[in-house]
């Protein structure tokens, strides 16, 4: 057979690879978006886990899968449906190959297919003997366990440390199949294995090794090749939503001067975001992990006392054990950022799924009159705009924010244009020095906007105490008065309401008015907006708004609505955003659109169910 | 804020008094201890604005209130984490930490071992009744064994902590016992804890009259004080008794500690333990703590342990300006970039 010689250009792409939480699939996809990445495409990726580190080798249990989609036009999303699924054994593939595009290509590593395998994976006989298999998708089945056995011979490697190479035998293929320069790989292999020289040969033989089967194959293989996007010019790097909010708010610690005090326990998905701080202590962030989420937060809001910009970053579990202390901030007016990364709930319910699973408890979830402004931020790069949008609220508010991401946001991954230092926020940061009243310091005598002053210890003469008692609307002394209470209540809630100057107008993706707004909230931005983006091509009246401020919503929201006959909301819970619609805007009743499966919202299955409400 | 650095004004105790009037019952142990406080501190170096009291909730935490000082009243048992937080981000200043039984024992037990075990520079205050007085009258986790309260009337079946033997456990680098109506000694108790640097933990025997009167005559009556309070002194034989013909021996036979009368049976002073507050080993500090358990055994008051170790705030900051002596003052631009990026034109 010939080779063909033509590479054939695609505009987009979705690949999954998948594998045995051991195969190393989560470095072998965020090395293959790193190729895509530098070659200058849109990007957006999707890494999917079990919760267990090692679930039994080969189980069905034990797969973990990592997705990316790029192309040379915009990316929403980390694709619907993959056009080539890389599976490294039979479990992999028996639980992924639902999920292929029809005719999509399967590439699976032969050797994993042994008797053991496919028992342990529920295969009666093997698959890839089945020629319905070979009808429906493009396989190409390789012997990865063999061949990286080979270019290893001789190396003295073990066989277990041969086999934790394989991966880079299918990245290899993939750099191959889809043109990607191999020097940069092999630069990156030797950075990455640096310390230990065996491993860094070893994985370079490995990865060569697959890329010459792609060049040499005799079944004939089609290369590909998927230009640069049109991505505004600039320098660009790729980041996860966690770490965009993590350089968000070291960044934030940089333009103030202020000291960044991140108080955090450790809890799937929003840990890296501690791990991450932990790397910016030169730009004057602090990081303390404390011994559970109510510490946490407690460290932070001590902090905040103290001056510094105070943040806690948890999921929903431990956002359920920090309300108390949410209140406390409240109460005490104090700057704090609440992270919350969301995932499967209640309980521990599905810990490394995504789910839009906290927006009612976020707006609503406090003992008391307690409202904080709300913020979600709707995709990885912007967690970084949003990190810092949610710091510089709770300084100039003197206020706890709360800032909503998400599994998907927080792993997920996409390019993120580095701005210019002019192109960042203005932050101030002022404390109170001298006497506000009579030569005296009243801690609860506000400005114009009600925003309280900030007097931290050290500064003689403002010597003055706070806390969880309701407190006189001047003096700061705790005052059992009621109607000093319903005054504070008011005054608190008028604040918040007040940082609507600070909301900017939703935008209307489409036209104004017509049959069908979607709108939507967080994460699911990139699926809903490319699902409108869709629609709207085929000639459909269908409009697109997305919230990024859920509290206090934006002004024009209401009048918007107007414009639509109806209003559908697609959200990955059971409801929560069309619920509080309901509530906010009288009159207004969502057509709901809910997938709780852990995962993004697809594009096309969205966009059947707007056509069906059309 | 820095603090600037000028001299020291020279305080009165009337310069801590924030002018707000205690709302403690009256004859409430309470009292005492905050006299003391504010006596002691004119004397501990420090400047009035430097110094923070944090509390968590019950009646003993309504304390920063009453201090002119910058203070907070956070959540019930809470307190450690808000002055951990605070003392790591601001080392300079110096951190108070209030506290009761049940807010430090029962609902802030995790804050509270996690606090002594990190040794953050903390003084913290334990104000132990045996009960819990803001709620009015529950059995607490220091009240004894078959205690009746509101909420025990058939007697409590729980066995209490001995919060000194707890804090040893958990780490504490400065563990002393006093007892709110013993001024002189509470005074330097706390003198200590304030000179201390790492995790700071004084109980005091507070009586609540109302709730509780009285947990303590047994040892502070005039009448029995000699023969039931040991009174430690680093350096110091531990004698007790009128007269001090009392002592603490231990004995390698059953390693326990006993009581032994000077002057009887050949036992000579030489035989007493020698107390050592900065032995490194918390062995023999743990059985100090233990004492009192034993019936016959005095109940001994003062500084239990006091060592030096590297506090956590100081190898924190060790950490982060060995990283800005390594990375020097980065741009904010070279911080966004990263080490991994690309151009489109
Ligand atoms: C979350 C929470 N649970 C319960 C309470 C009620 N509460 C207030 S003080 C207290 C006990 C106080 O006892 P202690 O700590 O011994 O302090 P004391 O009043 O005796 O000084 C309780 C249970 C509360 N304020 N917050
Ligand atoms: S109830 Fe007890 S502890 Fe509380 S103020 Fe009254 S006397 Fe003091
Ligand atoms: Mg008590």
């Amino acid at each position: 057979m010939s080779t063909p010689s033509k590479v054939q250009q695609v505009e987009t792409v979705t690949i999954r690879f998948v594998g045995d939480s051991g195969d190393g699939m989560q470095l072998t996809g965020t090395e293959f978006t790193r190729a895509n990445a530098l070659a200058g495409t849109d990007l957006a990726t999707f890494p999917d886990y079990p919760a267990e580190i090692r679930a039994p080798a080969g189980s069905l249990s034990g797969v973990s899968g990592y997705q990316v989609n790029f192309g040379s036009r915009e990316i929403h999303t980390p694709g619907d449906a993959p056009d080539v699924l890389v599976a490294m054994n039979p479990a992999a593939l028996k639980t992924n190959l639902p999920d292929l595009r029809p005719g999509g290509m399967l590439i699976v590593n032969k050797g994993a297919f042994t008797a053991s395998n496919l028992e342990k994976a529920d295969y009666k006989s093997n698959p890839l003997d089945d020629d319905a298999l070979k009808h429906a998708y493009k396989v190409v089945a390789v012997d990865m366990s063999m061949l990286t056995e080979h270019a290893l011979e001789g190396s003295g490697l073990s066989s277990k440390e041969t086999a934790r190479c394989r991966n880079y035998f299918a990245l290899g293929l993939m750099y191959w199949l889809y043109s990607r320069p191999m020097e940069q790989q092999l630069e990156q292999i030797q950075k990455k294995f640096g310390k230990k020289p065996e491993f860094v040969e070893a994985n370079q033989k490995v990865f060569k090794a697959g890329y010459a089967f792609g060049e040499t194959a005799e079944i004939g293989l089609q290369r590909y090749e998927v230009p640069a996007s049109k991505l505004p010019p600039g320098t660009y790097r790729t980041v996860t939503g966690n770490y965009a909010a993590a350089l968000g708010f070291a960044t934030v610690a940089k333009l103030t001067g202020k000291q960044v005090f991140l108080g955090s326990y450790p809890i799937t998905p929003a840990t890296e975001i501690l791990h991450e701080m932990s790397h910016f202590k030169e730009h004057g962030v602090v990081t303390y992990q404390a011994e559970d989420e109510i510490a946490a937060i407690g460290s932070a809001i001590g902090a905040s006392f103290g001056g510094a910009l105070g943040c806690t970053t948890t999921s929903g579990p431990g956002l359920a054990l920090k309300s108390e202390m949410m209140g406390l901030a409240v109460i005490a007016e104090l700057p704090l950022v609440i992270v919350d990364v969301q995932r499967g709930g209640p309980s521990t319910g599905m810990p490394t799924k995504t789910e839009q699973s906290d927006l009612l408890v976020s707006l609503f979830g406090r003992h008391g009159e307690a409202p904080m402004p709300v913020i979600a931020a709707q995709s990885p790069a912007d967690c970084f705009w949003a990190a810092m949008e949610a710091m510089k609220i709770a300084t100039k508010w003197m206020t706890p924010v709360l800032l909503l991401t998400d599994g998907y946001l927080g792993n997920g991954s996409e390019p993120f244009k580095i701005p210019a230092a002019s192109e960042l926020p203005r932050i101030d940061v002022k404390y109170q020095t001298t006497p506000n009243h009579d030569g005296a310091y009243m801690p609860y005598k506000r400005d114009a906007k009600l925003v309280r002053p900030w007097a931290v210890p050290g500064t003689p003469g403002l010597e003055h105490r706070i806390g969880g008692l309701e407190k006189d609307s001047l003096s700061g002394m705790v005052s059992y008065d009621g109607m000093n209470h319903e005054k504070m209540v008011l005054t608190r809630a008028q604040k918040v309401a007040n940082v609507i100057e600070d909301v900017p107008d939703v935008e209307i993706y489409g036209k104004a008015s017509g049959e069908v707004l979607l709108v939507s909230w967080g994460g699911t931005f990139g699926s809903v907006r490319g699902a409108a983006e869709q629609l709207q091509g085929q000639g459909k009246s269908v409009s697109h708004v997305h919230l990024r401020w859920l509290n206090p919503l934006p002004k024009n929201l209401g009048a918007v609505m107007k414009g639509f006959k109806k209003i559908m909301v697609p959200e990955v819970n059971n409801g929560q955003l069309a619920f509080y619609l309901r509530g906010m805007y009288p009159g207004v009743d969502p057509v709901q659109f809910n997938r709780i499966n852990g995962k993004p919202i697809k594009i096309a299955e969205l966009a059947g169910k707007v056509l069906e409400v059309l | 804020m820095a603090t600037e650095n000028t001299a020291l004004p020279v305080y009165s105790k009337k310069d801590f008094e924030s002018g707000v009037d205690p709302r403690w019952c009256p004859g409430c142990g309470d009292f005492s201890i905050i006299n003391q406080v504010q006596k002691v501190l004119p004397a501990v170096g420090r400047k009035r604005e430097d110094i923070v009291f944090i509390s968590g909730i019950g009646c003993s935490s309504r304390f920063p209130y009453y201090m002119n000082n910058y203070g907070m009243h956070t959540l019930h048992g809470r307190a450690p984490s808000f002055a951990s937080g605070l003392k790591v981000s601001r080392p300079e200043l110096m951190v108070w930490v209030v506290t009761g039984d049940g807010d430090a024992l029962a609902i802030g037990g995790n804050h509270f071992i996690h606090a002594m075990r990190r040794n953050i520079d903390l003084k913290l205050l334990l104000f132990n009744n045996r009960i819990y007085g803001l709620t009015k009258g529950q059995v607490s986790p220091t009240s004894e064994l078959g205690k009746k309260t509101k909420s025990t009337p058939h007697g409590s079946p729980d066995a209490p902590f001995n919060p000194p033997a707890l804090a040893i456990g958990a780490g504490a680098t400065f563990v002393a016992r006093s007892i709110d109506v013993e001024g002189a000694h509470l005074g330097t108790v706390l003198k200590a804890a304030a000179e201390h640097k790492g995790s700071c933990f004084t109980e005091i025997y507070q009586n609540c009259p109302v709730f509780n009167d009285g947990a303590y005559v047994s040892i502070t009556e005039k009448s029995v004080k000699v023969d039931a309070l040991l009174r430690m002194e680093h350096g110091k034989p531990l004698l007790f008794g009128k007269d001090n013909k009392k002592g603490i021996r231990f004995n390698p036979q059953t390693a326990e500690l006993e009581v032994v009368v000077v002057g009887e049976g050949g036992v000579t002073e030489k035989d007493v333990l020698v107390h050592d507050a900065r032995r490194d080993d918390p062995t023999l500090a743990f059985m100090l703590a233990n004492l009192s358990l034993k019936p016959g055994f005095p109940t001994p008051i003062g500084v239990f342990r006091d060592v030096s170790r590297p506090t956590a705030e100081e190898l924190t900051w060790n950490m982060i300006n060995a990283a800005k002596g390594k990375k020097g003052d980065v741009d904010v631009v070279k911080l966004l970039a990263g080490s991994d990026t690309w151009n489109i034109k």
